[in-house]
């Protein structure tokens, strides 16, 4: 593929639904004030009135409809193409999930409807809770937490509330630090300082697991926790894992899950298993919730015995009647992560997930996903790409892998996201770039269970034509890509300047 | 593909990479898997034990409403074009998604009448503590002021939080059904990282926002971060945050053309005065140019968020509620300039004749008489769960259990009852007469119980 003229999308001037429509436009037609008519100004005195009305656009329905749908078009989706993005375990949305979401009876339930009339919600909250207890070894589940981060903020706070249980305020002499990998996602630092604890990190060893002698060494009364990925951002399965769990549990301190990579283990390995007290779940990675272009998302918790009474209100209970409810009333609960009962219309669609897949199909999802990570690998290691792009860790991977790109960089002159940009052209997302973060010009690839062969043999393809033409021209990268709605963006100008609204007339 | 990966089978590479003592020796115990028809028919069954907005007259309210979303809605949220990319990591191939965002930001600035919104947070009440997350970025303070006509799922959210890192919660009384001035003020002193309040607030009345504002900062040194917890659908007819002395605005979104799913997902919504800007929690788009000089949107000012800053990052917020936010941008789109004042006006019209009527009823006696727009607090002669109960065999879902709710002792007997445009004035009469008989019958019940009790 080489360089383009103009595309017709790249001559459509982007313009705001602000900038369209005419004064009057509407599509909103008001129903009629069926009540008696009333003086506003006596109802609601003029200190307490706007005096000028926002100016939101003025646009007919067709209009709103073709400026969305034109917008639309200018993104690439999960249902367009090959997706793999390490960590963000893009696997496909199954339709049925939204259908079954938008049902009445749990789209248009209210939450504050009482539990004897939202029997069919709480039992599909608890089984849900179920089926994640069953997958993570752990007996308790919360499903508050909104999303990833904010589960991990409930399990920090978790271990907070656990420490404070048995030793009052924490302090000088009391545990808090937390103990992050260097290879961490950053949501865990940024969790652990929101929290109020203190950062610090574990060195990662030759082999891409945690440095255990590293862990050791850091390993003592102040630390309150140690917050593991397993397998971790490098795609590895910590073999030492048993080991750190003894040491993090010796000192009194609690193991964290970062769910984020969950879908290498359901039904192979459970975090309960390996000594994990706190789980989070990610259900807009591993159980198929769409990720919406950045939401929404569900961030499940499961825990062992001894963090269950600190878990945040409401928790979902059966009562010995067959039915369920909720329960406020638990005195050592760290209280409430947000309104309501969590991101109920993901549970739904999760839901749907596992009744569709059953214990043995989520085994073979996991089975098959680091089947195709595997695959993928061994396509990369061929001649012409292994050279340039060689597996930073191990040998095998589990879900997902990280290459580096710092032999081709030296000798291709094109940096990872070169290579990132290239691959527009060529009609794939790419992998997470430029994470972990002590991978040189790290490419993190997942590419989840439910791409074909084909597609993972034109991935490896594309990739190798890449690194072909770049041997020819790297400028061909380096100016990438050609072929995209827009190319190259300024985001320093964007940054330093920051333009965050239309300006409006 | 064994083969080119190099090994004898499937079960080779996991013996290779996880220790035998960690591995799961059986199968999961959870049922089989299904077949689409029966996944629908398990989920249809149990959503047909749900006795939704769908099935019953309900005015529950009290941070989610039942307004009417327009078809246009689902067919936009369901196109694989936004339903199913990640966060817009690529800008090249995300100009659509960013785009909303950059619309999304400009409708809830021009709503709030504040310079700076960012792309979403999860939802109302934990919107509440990332402000006060950012209250103590900006002062340092470890103290918050808020007022008790706040939400309480919004005051139990933010003590959650910041408990973790060592602040306060004062809660100060209300007064005649709105924030008592005098304790308010009283309240806030010169360690106050953030004074809080809601507008209109949990009991449906209208606070003098800028009088609290004022008050809030009417003390030495620059005060406290004034943060107010909005009605988004109210903005149309009342005064904005950011015109009466409010430096951070949140709210719940879900009023905003998404739907009620029990609770979630909707979004929060969060926008500030400038100087916020650099500790807003967060994506935020912002406008750019490619290198051909067209006009593009990229994540900006990424320097706050976790995955670049990790232990100093503003927030820990990554996945946020972007097609939630969609929703919201191209339902203000719908509503228009015009339209969201005149369902401003009409909430406010059937609001009042709401309460006017109910009031009127044997048993029934308004909270507090403040001007309110779209919900209102009544004060039952009765138990409130028996009345609800009764009306419940009606058909009608008369409004919230306050105390049930709120679980304090001063509820007790508060019925919080919500108009949205789908409640008609026969709505409204039906919901009349029911209250009324069911009030009645609690009455009969009472002394009837009370003759029957043997002397």
């Amino acid at each position: 593929m080489s360089p383009i003229e103009q595309t017709p999308m790249q001559r459509d001037h982007a313009t705001t639904i602000f900038q369209k429509g005419a004064a009057g436009r509407r599509a909103f037609v008001c129903p009629d004030v069926d009540v008696p008519a009333v003086d506003v100004a006596a109802l609601l005195p003029e200190r307490f009135r706007r005096s000028q009305p926002p100016r939101l656009p003025e646009v007919s329905e067709p209009e709103i409809v073709r400026h969305y749908v034109g917008i639309s078009k200018r993104n690439f989706d999960l249902d367009s193409g090959f997706y793999p993005l390490g960590s963000c375990t893009m696997k496909h949305n199954p339709r049925l999930h939204e259908r079954v979401a938008a049902l009445p009876g749990h789209a248009r339930l209210h939450p504050l409807q009482d539990p004897e009339r939202a029997q069919g919600a709480l039992e599909l909250m608890w089984n849900l809770q179920g089926a994640l207890s069953e997958i993570s070894g752990l007996p308790h589940v919360s499903l508050q937490p909104s999303a990833g981060s904010h589960g991990e903020l409930a399990g920090v706070l978790l271990t907070r509330a656990y420490h404070e249980d048995r030793g009052g305020r924490l302090g000088i002499g009391q545990p808090h630090k937390v103990l992050t990998p260097d290879t961490a996602h950053g949501t865990n630092p940024a969790t652990v300082t929101m929290a109020g604890f203190e950062v610090v990190k574990v060195a990662t060893n030759p082999d891409g697991g945690v440095d255990v002698e590293d862990l050791r060494a850091k390993a003592d009364g102040d630390v309150a926790c140690l917050m593991l990925t397993n397998p971790n951002t490098l795609g590895l399965f910590d073999p030492n894992i048993a080991e750190i769990a003894e040491i993090v549990h010796g000192v009194g301190a609690t193991l964290y899950y970062d769910g984020a990579n969950l879908n290498a283990v359901m039904g192979i390995s459970r975090p309960g298993d390996m000594g994990f007290d706190i789980v989070h779940f990610n259900l807009h990675k591993s159980f198929t919730q769409p990720h919406g272009g950045g939401g929404p998302g569900s961030g499940p918790i499961a825990v062992s015995e001894r963090i269950a009474p600190f878990l945040p209100v409401p928790v979902v209970v059966a009562r010995d009647d067959g039915t369920f409810d909720l329960d406020h009333e638990r005195p050592k609960s760290i209280g409430r992560l947000r309104g309501f009962h969590g991101n109920y219309g993901c549970f739904v669609r999760s839901y749907a997930y596992i009744c569709s897949l059953g214990g043995d199909g989520l085994k073979d999802a996991s089975e098959a996903a680091v089947l195709n990570a595997n695959y993928l690998l061994a396509r990369l290691k061929e001649h012409g790409v292994a050279e340039y792009l060689p597996l930073a860790y191990g040998d095998l991977c589990m879900h997902e892998f990280v290459l580096s790109g710092g032999p081709m960089k030296r000798e291709l002159q094109i940096k990872t996201l070169d290579l990132a940009k290239r691959l527009l052209d060529f009609g794939f997302h790419p992998p997470t770039v430029y994470f972990p973060l002590l991978v040189e010009e790290a490419l993190m690839v997942e590419p989840t269970e439910t791409e074909t062969k084909e597609t993972l043999d034109a991935f490896a393809a594309a990739i190798a034509a890449i690194l072909r033409e770049a041997a020819a021209d790297p400028t061909l990268a380096q100016d990438a890509p050609y072929s995209t709605p827009v190319r190259r963006l300024d985001e320093v100008a964007a940054a330093k300047n920051p333009m965050i609204r239309e300006v409006l007339a | 593909m064994l083969a080119t990966i190099g090994v004898g089978s499937l079960q080779e590479i996991f013996e290779r990479q996880i220790p035998e003592a960690v591995r799961l020796g059986r199968e999961l115990d959870l049922p089989a898997g299904l077949g689409e028809q029966d996944v629908y028919e398990h989920l249809r069954a149990l959503a047909a034990r749900n006795t939704s907005a769908e099935d019953e007259l309900s005015f529950l309210g009290a941070g989610m409403y039942d307004h009417y979303v327009p078809a246009l809605i689902d067919m936009l949220m369901e196109r694989s074009e936004f339903l199913t990319p990640y966060t817009p990591y690529q800008p090249e191939i995300s100009q659509g998604g960013l785009q909303v965002m950059f619309e999304y930001q400009t409708a809830i600035s021009e709503l709030t009448a504040l310079p700076v919104s960012n792309a979403s947070v999860y939802e109302g009440p934990s919107a509440v503590a990332a402000a006060g997350y950012l209250a103590s970025l900006h002062n340092g303070g470890r103290r918050f002021v808020v007022s008790a006509g706040l939400h309480p799922h919004s005051i139990q959210t933010l003590r959650t939080n910041a408990h973790g890192y060592g602040a306060e919660v004062i809660e100060v009384p209300l007064r005649d059904g709105v924030t008592d001035p005098d304790a308010w003020a009283a309240a806030i002193d010169a360690d106050t990282s953030a004074a809080i309040f809601a507008q209109p607030n949990f009991y449906g009345a209208v606070e003098d926002a800028a009088a609290l504002s004022a008050a809030a900062k009417a003390g030495v040194g620059a005060g406290p971060v004034v943060i107010a917890q909005v009605d988004p659908i109210t903005l149309g007819i009342l005064v904005p945050p950011g015109e009466c002395g409010v430096d951070v605005a949140v709210g719940e979104g879900q009023a905003l053309g998404n739907r009620l799913d029990f609770g979630g997902p909707s979004f929060g919504l969060f926008a500030a005065r400038e100087e916020y800007l650099r500790r807003m929690p967060g994506r935020i788009a912002g406008e750019t140019i490619d290198v051909d000089g067209r006009r593009g949107f990229v994540l900006t000012l990424q320097t706050r968020e976790q995955h670049i800053r990790r232990e100093k990052a503003t927030s820990n917020i990554c996945t946020a509620q972007a097609l939630n936010a969609l929703a919201g941008v191209v339902y203000l789109s719908w509503l228009g300039r015009r339209g969201i004042v005149e369902l401003g006006e009409l909430l406010l019209a059937r609001t009042h004749y709401a309460r006017e009527l109910l009031t009127g009823l044997e048993g029934v006696e308004q909270l507090h008489e403040q001007p309110v727009i779209r919900e209102f607090a009544l004060r039952l002669d009765g138990d409130v769960a028996a009345i609800r109960r009764r009306c419940a065999q009606q058909g009608v879902n008369p409004g919230v259990d306050v105390h049930a709710l709120s679980g304090r002792e001063q509820d007790r007997g508060v019925l919080l009852v919500a108009i949205t445009e789908r409640r008609t004035r026969k709505d409204i009469d039906r919901l009349v007469g029911v209250l009324g008989a069911a009030l009645a019958a609690e009455r009969d019940a009472a002394a009837s119980s009370k003759v029957s009790v043997p002397a």
